[in-house]
């Protein structure tokens, strides 16, 4: 029965997992930028639920709705400002534009908040500590099962936007030819600034869940990018069903390490990433399409 | 009426300097064959109109506008649409989404996917179908469809024919021919020269990145046209 439970526990924390590394696979897909950034940006995202909580004191889940808009508007705005100019040089550019911005963003937030650990988990009612029992070993966590819905709803939502909203059928068009996508009227820049936008607004809903589930500070963004980078490569890049079944994938592989060893759980994923890698480069999901 | 006006045009691939100070004009309604050798410069330069190239000096004058430093998707929709090279489809968004992209944002006019379907009837069964799917022939009818699809008062189409089979080339030329006699304003980038002067009411001729010959498509003989294409005229010229 542990193992069942592992497995369960396993595809609930995979949900989480999906959830944090949708944004850097969109981001990925329509502009092959890897944001090195995204586990900072999710963060961040934290930080201002929790700013919004302890000021006004409504609940995390009330407080996401501005947070999410804003960050959308960061994410448009990082893409115009600064992402945009960084494409133009090159490839290898990108990526060194956002790693610089994580240290930027890790230490403001180490500046403005110290390095005090903080979460949100008390501040939600019942749905952080409370769960449904099924047997006398297994239990389902409602925020995990919260948390899962979440995931599959953006993840899903997503997809129906990309395929049939006419601004998805654009983002889709740019991420295959930008050059052509200008060509038949598609401002590009616009484009890859509302994918940004999404992604950087997705990043901070996992931040806000992440805060809620766990615990952050100031430098916890790393692991998360470890973490949703590894969801990624082991769906496949650029594939939006992939990323929940990477996540998932994930989740399930440390929970069953756990249960061999506490010790082994973070490894145990880490290993499953680097078989994925050696086995299948492109992942379980691989797209022959940028975005699915 | 001048629809286009292009004004000592220079365009560069780098140091190559693609296309040499080009000045010509196209009137509301005419079809011109561009021609020349491959390396002559028509790709640039119809990307240059479309503004997919930055020329590098002259101005490109669109309905009494300079549209030079206007990005591409802007002058699309003022009316300028290149089917280019290659077709360049959107190759995994099916026929009818490549279509139906480029009329998202478009200026008001007849086109509509039911439109385009009828003038290129070999696209009825296939607007389910993924664009990499498709042959070169039904390729090239959805490039031109997809144009088409943003209004253009302005099309530009870069090698109507290369790669197409003969049946292929027969098909798009009818739809093509009908477009032109409905009034549109066409400027095309044709291998073929038997093809291209029979659409065409001028040609022009490219060679070196200068245009070196131009007259109606009725007063130049193939000859003359041949020619220029290869430069003759120009040796005997220094000789």
């Amino acid at each position: 029965m542990n193992w069942v439970n592992a497995v369960v526990q396993g595809i609930l924390l995979g949900g989480f997992y999906a959830l944090l590394a949708c944004g850097l696979s969109l981001m990925f897909g329509v502009m092959r930028i890897i944001n090195l950034a995204h586990g900072d940006l999710a963060v961040l995202g934290a930080f201002l639920v929790w700013v919004a909580v302890d000021h006004t004191d409504v609940s995390p889940f009330l407080a996401l709705v501005p947070v999410l808009g804003l960050m959308y508007g960061v994410g448009y705005a990082l893409q115009r400002g600064l992402l945009e100019r960084s494409l133009r040089a090159g490839v290898l550019v990108p990526l060194l534009t956002t790693f610089g911005l994580a240290i930027v963003i890790q230490n403001l937030l180490l500046e403005i908040f110290s390095p005090d650990v903080r979460s949100l988990g008390g501040r939600t009612g019942g749905v952080t500590t409370t769960s449904w029992r099924i047997s006398g070993d297994l239990a389902i966590s409602k925020l995990g099962v919260l948390i899962l819905a979440v995931a599959i709803t953006v993840l899903g939502g997503l997809h129906l936007f990309l395929t049939h909203a006419p601004a998805g059928r654009a983002m889709r068009a740019t991420a295959q030819d930008v050059d052509t996508a200008e060509l038949v009227g598609i401002d590009s820049r616009a484009v890859y600034a509302r994918a940004a936008g999404i992604s950087v607004a997705v990043a901070a809903l996992a931040g806000a869940f992440l805060a809620i589930r766990a615990a952050f500070d100031p430098s916890s963004g790393p692991t998360q990018l470890i973490f949703a980078f590894e969801a990624v490569v082991i769906g496949g890049f650029g594939s939006l069903w992939g990323t929940l079944v990477g996540g998932i994938v994930l989740g399930v592989s440390q929970t069953i390490g756990a249960e061999i060893d506490p010790q082994y759980s973070i490894l145990a994923g880490h290993l499953v990433f680097l078989t994925v890698l050696a086995v299948r480069g492109r992942g379980i999901l691989g797209a022959r399409e940028a975005i699915a | 009426m001048t629809v286009l006006s292009i004004e000592g045009l220079d365009a560069r691939h780098g140091l190559l300097q693609a296309v040499r100070n080009v000045s010509f004009e196209v009137a509301e309604g005419e079809t011109i064959a561009l021609v020349g050798a491959n390396g002559a410069g028509k790709t640039t330069l119809l990307r240059t109109i479309a503004g997919a190239h930055r020329p590098a000096a002259g101005r490109v004058v669109f309905d009494g506008a300079e549209v030079t430093r206007l990005r591409a998707y802007r002058r699309v929709r003022a009316g300028i649409a290149l089917v280019p090279e290659g077709r360049r489809l959107f190759p995994e968004l099916t026929v009818e989404e490549n279509l139906l992209v480029a009329g998202a944002k478009a200026r008001a006019g007849p086109w509509s996917v039911s439109k385009v379907v009828e003038a290129f009837p070999l696209l009825e069964p296939l607007r389910k179908r993924r664009a990499a799917s498709l042959s070169g022939g039904e390729q090239q009818a959805t490039a031109i469809g997809r144009a088409l699809m943003t209004n253009p008062r302005l099309l530009l189409i870069d090698e109507v024919s290369l790669g197409l089979a003969p049946l292929a080339v027969d098909a798009v030329y009818r739809s093509l021919e009908t477009l032109i006699g409905s009034g549109a304003t066409v400027i095309l980038v044709e291998q073929d020269l038997a093809r291209g002067m029979a659409v065409a009411d001028r040609v022009l001729c490219m060679l070196e990145g200068r245009i070196v010959l131009q007259g109606g498509a009725g007063e130049l003989t193939r000859d003359e046209v041949t020619a220029a294409y290869f430069g003759v005229r120009s040796q005997e010229g220094e000789a």
